[in-house]
């Protein structure tokens, strides 16, 4: 028997695999002809990215103008947009770097499609900025290169830049650490094509023979590139947050936003990998890799930072109460009460009420009442970035500026559109490279494996008491 | 010049029995040219006796040079080369270059420990190196023995050793 883990836990591979089945089962997605649902799916998500590509245009063409922005809402959807799939992202680097320094074996059945869902929503993320700028080919304005205007800096105080920089490390550091992952699969597949599919695969595999110092080393750079994720996720979206904290708004000024943010991240990015792991597995027939144990666990995170994140709803309220500062408490009140007090009573709802579900049991290894519950997040995290931005900038100090805001359809259609991208690099993805780490779910197979459960538990009663006889 | 080898190997269908056959190869004195396997199989670095990979070394020191770089380029943009005051803060501000020269630690460190892997395994895009056989980035575990140089009677000797460790197959190959 290999390492002994205790029998209380859940098998993570079921179905008796052995190594050579791991092989096929995961390679054999990438391999057959797609199926008829894959293709309208991405057929569908070719369609949406053409509307971001369409609007986004438009929007550079027309100018920023054909958004309902206004004085006083400055930001509205864009930004908005830009932290729901920032936050998203959060979740892969999660359950690749700081589950992986926890040693949670769970982790490898997900991790791979995670970390590329991070990626992808990241890509989708980057987008907002750029267009908001309005003349998206100067966007290299924001790095600090030597230029003929002095040289003249970017303001080096400023959270935005901090933001500029936070966010393309964040992107550079998870393709790095996904795609050294990546590798040893990647010959893995390359090993079982023939032709033209070996040449390509063998491009992108890098020559990988297995070897094992090789091994050693690929170790040694993922233990440490997840030591160094592990604080750079938590600061990417502290750093988002102080975009708004820095700000003398009220309801943006607090100290509670660096916290409250990352638990935001991590809850609405938990809820997408559930939404992509949910239909990945039934479509690819990766139900043994991904159980129902994996599902649930995930459930757990949800439900811990969803209470987190209700926790921080909860302490602002009483804190602008409390303060006794009339605007604090007027942005709070106008926050439930106001124009947009539909959108507060549905982040109050999908994120504090409906996670509490989770506490059963019954319900945390439901996979419909999963599905339904990650939607449910999704949506509720878009309107918690909707309430803290366009609410507040709404209503102002100066009664006589207060404005509304709507978007108009440029702006729904840039955000319908990154969805659509968001899954086209996903279908592609699922296509191409194989969802789940082959050679990380070989590593727990003894330890995890469900025909070494019943060995561990003889093992355990053998062992266990005899002391104490 | 790239010299041809001739390569002695045995594959095993599981890992135990392949770290067992690493330490036994160990006692014997043999030379063990290389170890094959399709997952990082623990035990098998001691058995190997391989010393610790010292990667996170140059993790520290790319890590370093972000550091510096970022703290120093902005410090000497905001103190000398064009100094601008904002909201009353002092020019050299301190609190506020932490979090890009976090960043940038970050950034060199995760670049550099990549290339300097990818450098130090010889891998990167293109690279195409013979393997030996197919199934090792599957389900086989490899042990390898070079015999460009040897005898025959020692070569049968290994094969000899192969088969009392419990190897599933036995080739050779001209790598």
């Amino acid at each position: 028997m290999g390492s002994i883990t205790s029998p209380i836990r859940e098998p993570l591979v079921t179905g008796s695999k052995t190594y050579g089945q791991i092989t096929e089962d995961i390679c054999a997605p990438t391999e057959r002809a797609p199926s008829i649902s894959w293709v309208i799916a991405f057929m569908i998500s070719n369609v949406l990215a053409a509307v971001f590509l369409f609007t986004s245009l438009w929007t550079v063409w027309q100018g920023i103008g054909t958004w309902d922005l206004n004085r006083t809402v400055g930001w509205g959807w864009d930004i908005t947009n830009f932290v729901w799939w920032i936050g998203i992202g959060h979740a892969g680097t999660l359950i690749s770097a700081i589950l992986l320094l926890f040693r949670q074996k769970w982790r490898t059945g997900v991790n791979r499609a995670a970390e590329a869902m991070t990626i992808f929503a990241v890509v989708c993320a980057g987008q907002f900025p750029l267009i908001h700028m309005g003349r998206a080919w100067l966007a290299f304005f924001i790095f600090p290169y030597p230029n003929t205007r002095g040289p003249l800096w970017v303001n080096f105080n400023s959270p935005l830049l901090w933001d500029v920089f936070a966010i393309s490390t964040y992107a550079t550091v998870s393709i790095l650490f996904w795609y050294v992952g990546l590798i040893p699969d990647l010959a893995t597949v390359r090993d079982r094509a023939r032709g033209f599919r070996k040449k390509i695969y063998g491009i992108f595999s890098f020559g990988w023979t297995g070897s094992a110092k090789h091994w050693q080393r690929w170790e040694s750079l993922s233990l440490i590139l997840a030591g160094l994720a592990t604080p750079l996720v938590l600061s990417v979206h502290t750093i988002v947050s102080f975009d708004f904290a820095t700000s003398v708004i009220p309801g943006w000024h607090t100290t509670i936003f660096p916290p409250y943010f990352v638990a935001g991240a991590i809850f609405s990015g938990f809820a997408m990998v559930q939404t992509l792991m949910i239909i990945t597995r039934y479509a690819l027939k990766l139900e043994d890799y991904i159980t129902i144990g994996h599902i649930e666990s995930m459930n757990k995170v949800i439900l811990l930072t969803g209470t987190m994140v209700g926790v921080a709803y909860l302490t602002e309220l009483f804190v602008a109460w409390y303060s006794g500062y009339i605007y604090e408490q007027f942005a709070f009140f106008n926050r439930a009460m106001g124009p947009y007090w539909f959108a507060y009573f549905a982040m109050m709802t999908c994120n504090l009420v409906s996670p509490q579900i989770f506490w059963f049991k019954k319900m945390r290894r439901n996979i419909y009442v999963t599905f339904i519950m990650s939607i449910f997040v999704n949506i509720g995290m878009w309107f918690e970035r909707f309430v803290i931005i366009a609410t507040t900038l709404a209503r102002d100090y100066l009664p006589s500026s207060w404005s509304l805001y709507s978007p108009t359809w440029v702006e729904v259609g840039i955000f319908v559109g990154t969805i659509g991208l968001f899954f086209t690099l996903f279908l592609l993805f699922a296509r191409l490279a194989p969802v789940v780490a082959i050679a990380e779910i070989k590593h727990i197979l003894k330890s995890s494996g469900d025909q070494f459960h019943e060995e561990k538990k003889e093992y355990v009663e053998k062992h266990q008491f005899s002391e104490n006889k | 010049m790239a010299k041809f080898k001739n390569v002695l190997f045995g594959l095993y269908d599981d890992d135990e029995i392949l770290v067992d056959a690493v330490k036994e190869a160990r006692n014997q004195k043999l030379d063990i040219m290389d170890v094959f396997t399709p997952f990082p199989v623990h035990g098998l670095d001691p058995a190997l006796g391989l010393s610790e990979s010292r990667l996170h070394i140059a993790g520290f020191v790319f890590g370093l040079i972000g550091a510096i770089t970022a703290m120093g380029f902005m410090s000497w943009i905001s103190v000398s080369d064009w100094p601008i005051i904002y909201g009353g803060k002092p020019y050299w501000a301190v609190l506020s270059f932490i979090p890009i020269t976090f960043e940038l630690t970050v950034l060199f460190s995760a670049v550099g420990m990549v290339i300097v892997f990818l450098t130090i395994c010889g891998l990167g895009p293109g690279v195409t190196e013979k393997v030996l056989d197919l199934r090792i980035t599957d389900d086989k575990f490899c042990l390898a023995f070079d015999v460009s140089k040897m005898e025959e009677e020692e070569q049968s000797e290994l094969k000899k050793f192969f088969e009392q460790t419990g190897a599933s197959e036995i080739n050779t190959k001209t790598i």
